[in-house]
């Protein structure tokens, strides 16, 4: 962990230099361990195979489009809020955030689109998102997350966003990453009075690849909806945490998690929704589907409610298991070829999640990109 | 001319026998209607026609123009020219019915092209809501939208032989009408069709060239037409005596029973 120091968070600060939140983030970062499999929070997870000597701190190579004047770039980390863990303080101390903030009253039609491409081996990177929704502002922001299959480095991205009354945000995050990297994320989500926030993941990518989203409901009538679309084949692992908690009466919350895992890939998905006492008339859906394609490959659902107070409509369901028979053989009855119905079947299954997805042009060609995956596997 | 040829057809589900010995031929233009108490293995003979995963083929053959069936997997005895309508279409979220058909047309090579007016058409010819046709297979349809699905799929996919394993059931009286005479057409076209049923009030629409007994797993009685009104006045008691559940299915011998009670 001798990379990760004061030095090294200078040479990586922006232009004003380091502040006085990043220079503690580095001390505390230094006094922290890497977490174990044993705690809660990452059970099933793959941290134990984390080597952070193997990785030196980098800045984030990202390029944004659209949103002009509402993004800004080459500002001081500031605190995070909430709960912090290691990659959270590392996060801060090494990170050079983007803001975007989108006043009172402004409506983008066009999304605002961040490229994070990760081109060489051994450097960890700490992309870090803040984003500020204006009261009754509407807009959509897309990240991508990229590399090569060779390059074996590691990404630890941050998105806060602060959703203020009757603001409507899409936040889509995508893991297109190469084979050997590593990614570990965290999403945060604060909605209040009346908003609308879609959070969207869709992972492809990565050999490890973890998110973890806290999305919160923290004003009378607000809703979020958490949707994700992750498929894992070879040796890769998928890993997500959700949170789906409910501060305020009245506030809504669905998530849709579905993903599939082919060879000897693994995904695991954990969730909880919380209601706290106060946050009566809530209503509250988890869903998490997992297809297994082959015989080798693993899915684990743990669904979770922990609910305070009676006045609720919440429900929770999982599903891991194969493509189901009855609908290839239907398919196949028809004369359509076993591979060929799984791929409708597999594509059909995340339709539901794809076509929720903001219409951008990092979205376009996401089905596709399932398609492929799919198909270098009919060719095995 | 094809000829769908079963012989000696033993089969069994879970290690219980359920097909005992089936002779039956169908040949083009045909209409064959296989008639029975439940339990007596319709379902079955369909099943194993098609190959659902599940059901073993213990001796017989089947073969379609001389060509071992039971040799193929499903979607190649549905390339070869059969075809299933089934008596409760499964639901595949998220493949729309015309993607399904393309790709079922694409494995016997068949032009695509113009599939979509084709399905307006066949869907205007048997009442079928167009609106239907970019949903995804037979989900939140009702049992005679599925059915009329099911015979638009089939009017696309032109088998040679097919085989209908209760279409009536599920089927308000409109619904029974549209699909019985789009078969019947097809039948005249060269379709040769193997009809399971119940009860008799398809076989008013579709009329059948020839009528089978089925009890027990075996074929107890083959005659003509007649047969029909034979089994609706006296029922399955002749063919099933000991079967407590013959008794029974002569009371819903009528045609306007709910097929559901």
């Amino acid at each position: 962990m001798t990379a990760f120091n004061l030095e090294a968070a200078t040479k990586l600060a922006a232009t004003g230099g380091l502040s006085d939140v990043q220079r503690q983030a580095v001390e505390r970062s230094g006094q922290l361990a890497i977490p174990t499999a044993a705690e809660e929070i990452w059970r099933y997870s793959r941290i134990a195979e984390l080597d952070l000597s193997a990785y030196v701190p980098a800045v984030d190579d990202v390029a944004v489009t659209g949103g002009a004047a509402l993004v800004s770039t080459d500002v001081a980390a500031g605190e995070l809020a909430g709960g912090r863990d290691l990659f959270d303080e590392l996060n801060a101390a090494f990170s050079r955030p983007v803001f975007i903030r989108v006043p009172k009253g402004t409506v983008l039609t066009e999304p605002i689109t961040l490229e994070h491409r990760l081109t060489e081996s051994g450097v960890a990177t700490f992309p870090r998102l803040i984003i500020e929704a204006g009261e009754d502002s509407e807009f959509s922001v897309v990240e991508r997350f990229s590399s090569d299959d060779d390059i074996a480095a590691l990404t630890v991205p941050s998105v806060e966003l602060r959703i203020a009354h009757s603001a409507r945000v899409k936040y889509l995050s995508i893991n297109e990453l190469g084979k050997k990297s590593w990614m570990i994320a965290h999403q945060r989500a604060e909605a209040d009075r009346d908003s609308s926030t879609l959070l969207a993941t869709v992972s492809l990518g990565g050999d490890y690849a973890r998110v973890r989203t806290d999305a919160v409901a923290v004003g009378i009538g607000a809703d979020v909806r958490q949707i994700a679309l992750y498929f894992a084949d070879g040796t890769q692992m998928h890993d997500f945490r959700t949170m789906q908690k409910h501060s305020a009466p009245k506030t809504s919350s669905n998530l849709l998690f579905k993903g599939a895992v082919n060879d000897t890939a693994r995904s695991v998905y954990t969730g909880l929704i919380r209601i706290d006492k106060n946050a009566k008339g809530t209503v509250a859906f988890q869903t998490n589907r997992n297809l297994t394609l082959s015989a080798g490959a693993w899915a684990e659902s743990v669904p979770n409610l922990d609910i305070e107070t009676n006045d609720v409509k919440c429900s929770h369901a999982s599903t891991v298991g194969p493509v189901d028979a009855d609908q290839r053989f239907y398919l196949e009855s028809r004369g359509i070829p076993p591979e060929v119905a799984e791929r409708l079947i597999v594509l059909g299954f995340f339709d539901e999640v794809l076509e929720q997805l903001p219409d951008t042009p990092l979205t376009e060609g996401l089905r596709a990109k399932v398609a492929a995956k799919l198909d270098k596997r009919v060719k095995q | 001319m094809s000829v769908l040829k079963i012989e000696r057809l033993n089969a069994s589900i879970g290690g219980k026998q359920i097909l005992n010995g089936i002779d039956l031929t169908v040949s083009s233009g045909e209409v064959h209607a296989v008639m029975g108490p439940n339990g007596a293995g319709k379902s079955t003979l369909s099943a194993v026609i098609m190959g659902k995963p599940g059901y073993d083929v213990i001796s017989g053959s089947v073969t379609l123009d001389g060509i071992d069936v039971l040799a193929m997997p499903t979607w190649q005895r549905a390339v070869a020219g059969l075809h299933l309508i089934m008596q409760y279409p499964t639901e595949v979220p998220g493949v729309s019915l015309q993607y399904a058909l393309a790709e079922a047309l694409k494995a016997r090579n068949a032009s695509t092209t113009d599939l979509a007016a084709r399905l307006e058409t066949e869907a205007l010819a048997i009442n079928f809501d167009p609106r239907f046709l970019d949903r995804p297979l037979n989900v939140d349809l009702s049992g005679g939208e599925k059915k009329r699905n099911e015979t638009l799929q089939m009017a696309i996919l032109q088998p040679k032989i097919a085989v209908l394993d209760e279409l009536d059931s599920g089927l308000d009286i409109d619904a029974l009408r549209d699909c019985a005479r789009r078969v019947e057409q097809l039948t005249h076209d060269g379709l040769g069709a193997l009809v399971i049923t119940h009860y008799s009030r398809l076989l008013v629409e579709l009329r059948p060239d020839v009528v089978h007994v089925l009890a027990k797993g075996r074929i107890v009685k083959t005659g003509g037409p007649e047969l029909v009104e034979e089994l609706e006045r006296d029922g399955y008691a002749a063919f099933a005596p000991e079967e407590p559940a013959a008794a029974t299915s002569a009371r819903s011998l009528d045609p306007f029973a709910d097929p559901f009670a």
